[in-house]
């Protein structure tokens, strides 16, 4: 079985490792990296439970080969907290009751992080639009949307 | 929306501290920083993986099964058949004595369903064991299936599970479970209008987001440690001592946050067979569904079929109901035969009606096995009688929710399975619907109350 | 065999590559990956190319050429391609439209291939570096395809002649009961002078509406003036069966969905 190695940024920090040609960046997160925080819900880019933010853009890891990913900045949302302190969209999704089980919270705060990164006021529909790639099987999507909107309305008026 | 809280004043208090307050989810910090800790965020040296090779048929026998091509291919530890298993042939409600056992754990001369567990491949890698998996062969001899509740039970319908000899559950009360009240014959025959209706569904996945699964440590000290999401903790615990005919102290089992489950976890499919694997290999074992076999394999809620006949006087009451009710369990019984017999508790509905006939069957098919789901056994049960009660009142010209209001049981009104009623709030909930909806009803029905039958 | 990646500069090599048996191309792995998760142990190599003319766009008066890498996130993106964006957006979700290309595209089964649907009805063609093939010769190949693709073209549509519609039951991200694509052009009295209708679920592929079309001439865009239209919508059509929709669903619905798009 053939190792290639790979070596990208996740969270800030520098990572390299050798794995079997033809993982996924999911696994290579999971089982050799040690970030758990993206979720492998279907492994189909269905539910979105493994979103991921490759170079500033939203990806699926489930469907990604990690080794194209080599030179790349990773984020995930275990990396979103600043030390202890939680992330705007963290807090938010705690204070709305935007989580349930929580096997779905790490990807919709992934994605509804790429949506703040470039649209920091948001609609609804955008909110929406943004989360669309994301399955909540608890269908607490009403405090999902919530959440986002609450975390933008408290960025917009922290920055004022 | 605000709702008025001036109901049952005298019995309930309004000083309560924790009670109507948000607090903070004490699992939450974990969700939404990526730390709580699933199952399959456990990861060990060594671990291996677990496919299961799956019936394409819906009934089956077994002419023979060839794993040698299998057990050669690179990677692969282990292959399981049924005679690996102690005890392959259980039920889970035998911890409450329903039996019979009926179910194999990896199948045994014949399958009974589509995606029924055949052999179990552990590889080193998920691709090693799904390459090894499709190189397992299998001399099936296709049966005639049956995948219809009512063709089941038509005399020389296929037998689809012979530990039960018929193609419905036997109860301590015969073919079915029934409740008697009353004589309903006699009510029908006083009734100003009669109305029989069929209702019918399909079985519904709960589709969780996390899959169903397992992993499982051999631990130094001869024990077994099995991470898994069941929803069923000690059920498992206890069934996988029987199936792996291992005493329960060999076994711990830790569960934790479940990542959706909906009562779809709760069926002791993963765990024995993987502790098994890890005892004949030594290794950690990880087994955990694929979106597919979730979809497809883990038990839906059942498909049901209620026929519900109801008399009716012009006046709203309701003075007979005949209910039959059929659950299909698929090939297994899993939870089924308690969902039936759940539906006939629950058939007459919240509603006082002095003449009652109940018939509930759990009927097997070639199916996939049915189980557990939120409210199984009354949810279904639910849509067909709240349905026919809309449609009863159109038919003697009544508003839908004053029928409800002539027919809402109350504190003190014997219900047909013989237990009086008391703690009855059906009025009150629907004063304040009626106020809250806007669906204003005469003035009689907002003076009622649940406690006073008079009143 | 485990599953292995080769990355190659050039077209050329990847295309050697791609003639051996197990292998498969890697777009955006919404298609290759997702087989390889769900146990499809009869692909054990992937290629893809790296090559930048995949990934370009040239926007021409008279021909626009997307090359087969470009994501459908880059379409919705591109300034010139707006006639094509509302098919682009119909794939997936936010992450989707980052990762599947429309190369890939072109070879997903239904009740996927929502944009394919979009460029059939643009008559567009396809570059597989042996010279351009029609789509519809394409798509109707396309199991035997082994070259890989790398572009399509296709003559701009006048400014709002493409219309297109995906039907699903969840917005904003559903999979397709159906989709449609037309390009009508329509004569100064208002009567239709040439159609293109392509489907898509209504077949394992997308397809052309070709009786659909003939009805359209000459007639103007009236529920009286589209009723033969709809009537033959369903010729030629085996509409597939799957979670979504079964195909006497799919077939009923077809006329009421394309006479909608028609009038809109």
């Amino acid at each position: 079985m053939a190792k290639v190695p790979v070596q990208f940024t996740l969270n800030g920090s520098e990572k390299a490792e050798f794995i079997d040609s033809g993982t996924t960046l999911l696994n290579a997160l999971r089982d050799k990296i040690g970030d758990t925080s993206p979720k492998g819900g279907c492994h189909q880019g269905t539910c979105g439970a493994c979103s991921v933010i490759v170079d500033g853009e939203l990806r699926l890891s489930c469907l990604t080969l990690a080794e194209t990913c080599n030179g790349a900045s990773i984020t995930t949302t275990s990396g979103l907290a600043d030390g202890g302190v939680l992330h705007t969209l963290q807090r938010a999704f705690l204070d709305t009751f935007a989580t349930q089980c929580g096997f779905c919270s790490p990807g919709m705060i992934i994605a509804a992080k790429v949506l703040l990164d470039h649209t920091p006021n948001p609609s609804r529909e955008e909110v929406v639009e943004a989360l669309s790639g994301n399955i909540c099987r608890c269908t607490g999507y009403e405090p999902i949307i919530q959440a986002v909107l609450t975390a933008a309305r408290s960025n917009s008026q922290n920055a004022a | 929306m605000e709702l008025r809280k001036n109901y049952f004043a005298d019995v309930r208090k309004d000083d309560l501290h924790e009670i109507g307050q948000p607090r903070a989810r004490l699992d939450s910090p974990g969700h939404v920083t990526g730390k709580t800790a699933y199952f399959a965020d456990r990861n060990f040296p060594g671990m291996l993986h677990l496919k299961m090779v799956r019936s394409p048929h819906h009934h089956a026998r077994i002419r023979s099964i060839d794993t040698s091509d299998a057990e050669k291919h690179p990677g692969v530890l282990k292959i399981l058949t049924a005679r690996d298993v102690p005890h392959n042939v259980y039920t889970i409600l035998i911890l409450i004595q329903v039996g019979p056992e009926d179910e194999t754990v990896l199948a045994d001369g014949k399958v009974r369903w589509k995606g029924e567990a055949v052999v179990a491949v552990l590889a080193e890698t998920e691709r090693a064991a799904q390459e090894a998996a499709a190189k397992v062969k299998v001399d099936y001899e296709v049966l005639p299936a049956v995948l219809d509740m009512e063709e089941a039970l038509k005399p020389g319908a296929p037998i689809v599970n012979e530990y039960h000899g018929q193609n419905y559950y036997l109860y301590d009360s015969g073919e079915c479970r029934k409740v008697r009240f009353g004589d309903v014959e006699a009510g029908f025959a006083g009734a100003d209008h009669i109305l029989e209706q069929s209702y019918q569904s399909s079985p519904i996945e709960h589709a969780p987001t996390e899959t169903t699964g397992c992993v499982v440590v051999p631990e130094p000290n001869d024990r077994f440690t099995c991470y898994t999401n069941t929803q069923a903790m000690f059920f498992t615990l206890d069934n996988s001592s029987i199936i792996l005919q291992m005493p329960g102290s060999k076994l711990h089992f830790v569960g934790g946050t479940v990542g959706g489950g909906f009562g779809g976890k709760v069926d002791v499919i993963v765990e024995p067979i993987a502790i098994l694997g890890a005892k004949l290999t030594g290794r950690p074992v990880s087994f955990i569904y694929s979106r597919e076999e979730e979809m497809q394999i883990s038990s839906p809620r059942a498909a049901e079929k209620v026929i519900i006949k109801d008399g009716v006087m012009k006046d709203g009451r309701i003075v007979a109901r005949k209910v039959t009710g059929y659950t299909d369990a698929g090939a297994y019984s899993r939870h089924s035969p308690y969902g039936a017999q759940k539906g006939a508790a629950h058939y007459p509905g919240p509603y006082t009606i002095p003449n009652v006939w109940i018939d509930t069957y759990c009927v097997y098919t070639n199916r996939t096995p049915s189980s557990a789901m939120r409210g199984f056994g009354v949810t279904i049960g639910d849509f067909a009688l709240e349905v026919q009660m809309d449609k009863l009142a159109r038919l003697i010209g009544m508003d839908p929710l004053e029928f409800r209001f002539i027919n809402a049981y109350r504190d003190g009104d014997m219900k047909a399975h013989r237990q009086p009623t008391e703690g009855a709030a059906l009025i009150e909930c629907m004063q304040e619907a009626s106020r809250a909806a806007n669906w204003p009803v005469a003035e009689k029905y907002m003076a009622m109350s649940s406690y006073a039958k008079g009143a | 065999m485990a599953l292995a990646l080769q990355t190659f500069a050039t077209v050329k090599d990847a295309n050697a590559a791609l003639k051996i048996e197990g292998t498969r191309y890697l777009g955006g792995g919404t298609l290759v990956v997702r087989a390889a998760n769900e146990g499809d142990v009869s692909v054990f190599s992937l290629v893809r190319s790296i090559d930048p003319a995949l990934s370009t766009i040239e926007v021409g008066d008279a021909k626009v050429r997307i090359g087969a890498s470009v994501t459908m996130a880059a379409i919705t993106r591109h300034p010139d391609l707006g006639a094509l964006a509302k098919a682009a957006r119909a794939v997936g979700g936010p992450a989707i439209r980052n990762m599947a290309t429309v190369g890939g595209n072109l070879f997903a089964p239904a009740p996927y291939g929502d944009f394919a649907v979009a460029l059939l009805a643009l008559d567009a063609s396809v570059d597989t570096g042996k010279g351009e093939l029609p789509l519809e010769t394409f798509l109707a190949g396309r199991d035997e395809t082994r070259a890989l693709v790398t572009s399509v073209s296709f003559t701009p549509p006048k400014t709002d002649s493409l219309r297109f519609l995906k039907v699903s039951r969840v917005k904003p991200k559903g999979v397709s009961v159906l989709s449609i694509a037309a390009v009508l052009e329509q004569a100064a009295d208002g009567t239709i002078g040439s159609a293109r209708i392509a489907l898509g679920c209504l077949a394992d592929r997308p397809m052309r509406a070709v009786a659909a079309e003939k009805a359209l001439i000459g007639r103007s865009l009236t529920r009286d003036g589209i009723a033969a239209a709809l009537a033959a919508a369903s010729e030629g059509t085996s509409p597939i069966t799957d979670p979504i929709a079964s195909a006497w669903y799919r077939a009923e619905v077809l006329p009421v969905h394309l006479g909608r798009l028609l009038l809109s």
